[in-house]
């Protein structure tokens, strides 16, 4: 059984459909990675996932149950979204660590433990106690992942993790992202419009157009033999958008 | 000069004016916060219908005059009125009462205000870290709070400085009701220009005290 079922999911803003009948699978402990260019529709797709946002037809199983139809709460705490603008709340950078491991009630040596792991892992050892606000949009970016990371969730939604990124920083990313999905067996969806890391990173990738999953198939296979010429267009660089 | 040596003596009537005011004032203001703030950041982060009319009919009163209000206070609790049973009428609770209604929507109004400037992502992502409402709420008050601080100053500036509906409800009763504005326009009539300086010199300090508060918190967030 799959982890996450989106199956016929529509999402409209007025009579234009964000998402158009968007259906796809992801098995636990996968990575894939959610292509397409800039108003797809796939950051309204992680929304709709994360239950920030309701479909106006069509399911999202999750564990194999709706997740609008069972706890509603016990299913938004096993995913989390990374939002492509990193906003650090305003406080330290330790509080923002630990803000989702307290509405969660962990203890205090819990939390210190799992903020301390997740700094040094995310190259940040030493900031804890600096205002989060100040930190550089690199740090931001991280210090948004760490506060997913910590929480050690089911599945984990990133959208474009790395689109503001300088390479040192997107290098840092991309590999946190590689550990995390080994060592916790975290699935992971993964929004980009980055052809390169979708290589490097996901098993299958999906590709997006004007709200419709057009296909998705292995990475590899995606890049050397489009099913659509859609597709083939996006690859080749010729889509303009 | 007598207006100086007034304040510096520190004049027995003087003080207990000054120390009325801010009792008045300062627990209309927080009785003002604790209402205005939570209803006032809920209307902010919510979407629901008629908003848009609801934040209308608060920035009306936000600039209701305090005499009018004043009027309808004493009618409310004069012995003939409603709520005449309580026989606060000229009395300390009276004016709280008043300056209470004539804050509370310019704190709720400028909470409302800051809430919907909080960043969508902020809450976004609280929810998606597993926020409830209530958590939620308590963040935007946290990414919120020096609009916030500046919203409760400025219903404490409008409450200290306010002088119709206290007189109206308050009847400017000497050792009892008197507070720095009632007293300025007393003691002007009166010709004691003297104490209406001084008291003047008062209120303007504590005017001059929460601005200067006001910039040390916000700076220090930054």
């Amino acid at each position: 059984m799959s982890l996450l079922s989106v199956r016929g999911v529509t999402r409209r803003i007025g009579r234009r459909a964000i998402l158009n009948d968007v259906s796809l699978d992801v098995d636990r402990g996968e990575m894939i990675a959610v292509l397409g260019p800039s108003g797809s529709g796939k950051t309204t797709l992680l929304r709709v996932i994360n239950m920030l946002d309701r479909p106006d037809a069509g399911t999202v199983l999750f564990r194999g149950q709706d997740i609008w139809a069972g706890n509603e709460e016990e299913t938004r705490r096993s995913m989390v979204m990374m939002f492509q603008k990193p906003v650090p709340f305003s406080m330290s950078v330790y509080d923002n660590i630990a803000y989702g491991m307290k509405l969660r009630k962990m203890s205090k040596q819990e939390i210190s433990a799992a903020v301390e792991e997740a700094l040094k892992l995310l190259d940040m050892a030493g900031k804890e106690s600096q205002y989060a606000r100040s930190l550089s949009g690199g740090e931001a970016q991280r210090l948004a992942f760490a506060r997913a990371y910590v929480l050690k969730p089911d599945l984990l939604l990133l959208d474009e993790p790395t689109a503001n990124l300088d390479p040192a920083n997107a290098g840092i990313m991309e590999r946190v992202i590689r550990e995390t999905s080994r060592r916790l067996g975290t699935t992971v969806i993964l929004v980009t419009h980055d052809m390169y890391q979708a290589r490097r990173l996901a098993s299958r990738s999906a590709f997006m157009l004007d709200g419709e999953l057009i296909e998705m198939k292995p990475t590899a296979e995606l890049f050397s033999s489009p099913d659509d010429p859609r597709t083939a267009r996006f690859i080749k660089g010729e889509l303009i958008y | 000069m007598q207006a100086i040596n007034l304040i510096i003596s520190l004049n027995p009537e003087v003080i207990d004016i000054t120390k009325l005011s801010l009792q008045v004032s300062g627990t209309s203001v927080i009785l003002a916060a604790i209402v205005g703030i939570p209803i006032g950041v809920l209307i902010g982060l919510n979407e629901f219908p008629f908003k848009r009319t609801l934040r209308n009919l608060i920035n009306t009163l936000m600039g209701l005059p305090p005499v009018v209000l004043g009027l309808f206070v004493f009618l409310m609790i004069s012995r003939a009125g409603p709520l005449g049973t309580f026989g606060i009428l000229f009395t300390p609770t009276a004016m709280i009462v008043a300056q209470f209604l004539l804050v509370t929507p310019i704190i709720m109004g400028l909470s409302i205000a800051a809430a919907s400037a909080v960043d969508r992502v902020v809450i976004d992502t609280a929810i998606s870290l597993g926020a409830r409402k209530l958590d939620t709420m308590r963040l935007v008050i946290n990414e919120a709070r020096p609009a916030l601080i500046t919203a409760v100053i400025a219903g404490f500036g409008r409450a200290i400085a306010e002088v119709g509906a206290v007189m109206i409800v308050g009847g400017d009763i000497r050792w009892n009701t008197r507070v720095l504005t009632t007293s300025i326009m007393l003691e002007t009539r009166k010709g004691q220009y003297d104490l209406a300086i001084a008291l003047g010199i008062v209120l303007l300090a504590m005017s001059f005290f929460i601005n200067f508060l006001v910039s040390y918190l916000q700076g220090r967030r930054k």
